[in-house]
């Protein structure tokens, strides 16, 4: 995957190459990139006089930023208390059994990555699931089927 | 509009607006807060504008999505002014009647109005038992306000509060107001906000700053998010006003990441009262300054404290550090740095409107004023409450939140987060505020408030907290690193049946070493979920440590699924749903669990239809196996 040198230039821009501004450049690359690429970081750390490690020390801390590729559907499911309360747990059991994969992972087909989260704020849905921005209260198997069938 | 330079100015723009308004002309809104979002509201927002310019009533009725309303259990919302008609569960499909019917005929949509458990239809908001019983002076005017027009909150009275401090007051006025006012700090500490504030002015150094701290982690607790999302005006309005009594001219608004919504709003919100002249230079022309900016957080739990936050905005990583000298003394770039909470700046308007006098009259001795909280779990009406400090846990779960649903007991109520604790049913009559929940072992936190019900396990509740904690702890002191690790094996050794007497010892050994040595707050109160569980449901530890049994039937390890032969209807429906094929049986033949096969994933016990309830989850008892396999069912 090729990163967009002009698109991170335009970034670090907008916050006037302040050093201070790490966090909010990291973030927008992120947005942009679905993920962190290493030549990006390395330009952030050249434009804004920051070394590479402070740089990864940030990037490995932060629940937002993936130092690998994402897939092409973002997978959420909330494992806040109201939806913990309400079998959560089972819910990501089937949802993990469905994706074959672990929260935190992507799969091999790029197809879906799979995280978990702290509290979306919808908790009268609860247990509730994200995908790629669309809630879904606690879908059964048969919805899950349907729902990986809609993300191609 | 202009820029505004006076208070005569920012009056005569609400007369202006207020002129332009027909106060009797019917407005649709429709709550657009993150719950009903989820629920379709704009979709429902989105066929109120076809349907309504289909009917060619586009000049006669408003249309406004606003912030969250609270009422999440019953979303989409949808409020009809003037006469404040109160529809629920609002799905786009509904949306054509709602328009013939009520703005077209006048008439009301009784399927749509909430119901009593009597059967009486309530069609005013204010009527329904969910709203009656609150008090909501912060945030009722969400339900009134369109967060991106900046107009909506002026209409209300709002900035009048920061024209009266920056023009009729000293900033020592303003500053006496809040400490008389009494108001604690709603993230959860509770520190006197005018006490901390005094601190910062009085703090050596030119560059002071205010910063609202918005980066709520606590799972299970929303309410920062649905005020700055529904209305970041009344947030900034106390935040100016703050950073005048305490002299900083720099404020930072730290919000997570994981709410786009609100970081949009707050954008907006920013730029608006930019152009009116209510935040930058000379603000209504009172000379004085201040500007705010808006920093992402990147999604750590630990960034919420207060050293390891301003370190975030910094642009390190947000790492608390030990607070010998405090932030407010000491914070953002070692200069003086006042930080409250969403809601505790939100408070700041009506303390300088309504005096402190009318503030102090609102609470309990210690607590005063309202708290929002967010009401969840096994409760029958989900949402975000607002209450005087002092009323009773009992109030707030069954008079506004209905009681429990399903015809299930109540077992307990977690506070405070991650750092609070549960409180059992003898204590449904405390009053709730800042000092009760701390002397029963809890706290107030800053206002989550999870129901839990008969089937909830006391010592899974302990060990996803700690799990939780466990993910969330930045690793910079020992104690907090590997004691809740440490904390969090023997959790699971208990859930998973492994564990033996000895761990009592372990129980109460590392809250002690942890709540002695941990750098900041996340690691000294880590242990507070075990050790409320231990104190009020020692009895479930007993039970899975000696007996190996999930008395609530809820940990995997201890607990088989049984399918009662009596009840058995062989429907076949388990049979078809169990994922790994581990039910025998056929057609009027009694279903059974192979035991070994079963992966307790629970998916027969929620397909068994209700009328039949055959799936028995049993725990520290054998399985009982009196069935052979292909027995025909019986049916009485």
């Amino acid at each position: 995957m090729v990163q967009d040198v002009a698109q991170t230039d335009e970034i670090i821009d907008k916050y006037k190459g302040d050093k201070s501004s790490l966090i909010q450049v990291l973030l927008d690359i992120q947005h942009e990139n679905r993920w962190l690429p290493r030549d990006a970081l390395m330009q952030a750390s050249q434009r804004l006089g920051i070394p590479l490690s402070q740089i990864y020390h940030i990037a490995t801390f932060y629940k937002a930023f993936s130092l690998t590729p994402r897939g092409r559907h973002s997978v959420s499911v909330c494992l806040g208390t109201a939806c913990q309360v309400r079998g959560a747990p089972r819910l990501l059991d089937r949802v993990t059994e469905k994706l074959e994969i672990k929260p935190g992972e992507t799969s091999d087909d790029m197809r879906f990555s799979l995280e978990t989260v702290n509290c979306l704020g919808c908790c009268a849905l609860g247990p509730v699931m994200v995908v790629d921005e669309e809630y879904h209260s606690s879908p059964s198997r048969k919805e899950l089927d349907e729902i990986a069938d809609t993300c191609e | 509009m202009g820029r505004l330079n006076s208070a005569a100015d920012l009056e005569n723009l609400r007369q202006e607006i207020l002129a332009k308004r027909d106060p009797n002309k019917p407005c649709v809104t429709i709550c657009s807060g993150t719950g009903c979002h989820a629920y379709g509201s704009e979709k429902v927002a989105e066929a109120f504008v076809a349907n309504i310019q289909s009917n060619g009533l586009q000049e006669k009725v408003d249309i406004r999505r606003t912030g969250c309303h609270g009422f999440c259990e019953k979303g989409t919302l949808v409020v009809i002014f003037p006469e404040e008609i109160c529809y629920l569960r609002v799905r786009s499909d509904d949306v054509p009647e709602i328009v013939s019917t009520t703005l077209v005929e006048k008439k009301v949509v009784d399927r749509l109005l909430y119901e009593d458990d009597d059967g009486q239809k309530i069609a005013h908001e204010s009527e329904i038992p969910f709203y009656k019983h609150q008090s909501r002076v912060i945030f009722g005017n969400n339900r009134l306000i369109d967060p991106t027009n900046i107009e909506d909150y002026i209409t209300l009275g709002g900035y009048a509060a920061l024209a009266k401090a920056l023009l009729e007051m000293t900033p020592e006025e303003v500053m006496e107001e809040v400490k008389e006012s009494n108001l604690r700090g709603r993230g959860g500490g509770g520190f006197p906000a005018g006490r901390k504030w005094e601190t910062t002015r009085d703090a050596p150094g030119e560059r002071k700053y205010v910063i609202v701290n918005a980066d709520e982690g606590d799972p299970g607790a929303y309410m920062d998010r649905s005020l700055l999302e529904g209305n970041p005006h009344s947030v900034l309005e106390g935040l100016i006003i703050g950073a005048y009594a305490i002299g900083s001219h720099e404020g930072f608004i730290y919000v997570r990441q994981e709410y786009p919504l609100a970081v949009g709003n707050l954008n907006i919100a920013l730029e608006q009262a930019r152009e009116l002249g209510l935040l930058g230079s000379d603000i209504l022309g009172s000379g004085f300054n201040f500007d705010v900016k808006i920093h992402r957080g990147a999604g750590a739990f630990v960034s919420g404290e207060s050293s390891a936050l301003m370190t975030a905005i910094e642009g390190r990583v947000g790492e608390p550090r030990p607070k010998y000298i405090r932030t407010a003394v000491s914070g953002i770039w070692d200069r003086p740095s006042n930080l409250n909470n969403v809601e505790t700046w939100a408070n700041v308007p009506l303390i300088i409107n309504n005096g402190a006098e009318w503030f102090t009259n609102i609470g309990t001795e210690g607590s005063k004023g309202t708290k929002i909280f967010s009401l969840v779990g096994k409760v029958k009406n989900t949402g975000l409450v607002e209450v005087p400090m002092g009323m009773t846990l009992r109030e707030v779960i069954y008079d506004i939140g209905g009681g429990i649903p399903d015809g299930k007991k109540f077992k307990a109520v977690q506070t405070g987060g991650p750092s609070g604790g549960v409180i059992p049913d003898k204590f449904l009559n405390l009053p709730v505020d800042f000092d009760e929940l701390t002397k029963v072992g809890s706290m107030m936190g800053s206002g989550g408030m999870i129901v839990m019900d008969e089937d909830t396990c006391m010592v899974d509740v302990a060990r996803y907290f700690i799990n939780f904690l466990a993910g969330e702890s930045c690793g910079k002191c020992l104690p907090c690193r590997e004691g809740i690790y440490q904390m969090l094996k023997v959790l699971n050794r208990i859930c998973e049946g492994e564990s033996s007497e000895e761990d009592f010892k372990l129980l109460d050994e590392i809250p002690e070493v942890l709540g002695d040595s941990a750098l900041c707050a996340l690691g000294q109160t880590a242990c507070n979920p075990v050790l409320s569980t231990l104190r009020y449901f020692r009895d479930e530890y007993e039970a899975h440590i000696m007996k190996k049994q999930c008395p609530a039937g809820v940990c995997k390890a201890l607990i088989n699924y049984w399918i009662e032969p009596e009840k058995c209807q062989a429907c076949m429906i388990c049979l078809r749903n169990c994922p790994v094929g581990a039910i025998d049986g056929g057609k009027n033949l009694i279903h059974i669990i192979d035991q070994e096969k079963c992966t307790k994933c629970g998916t027969c016990l929620e397909v068994c239809p209700a009328r039949f309830g055959a799936i028995t989850v049993l725990s520290g008892v054998e399985v009982p196996e009196f069935v052979a396999q292909g027995t025909e069912v019986v049916r009485g």
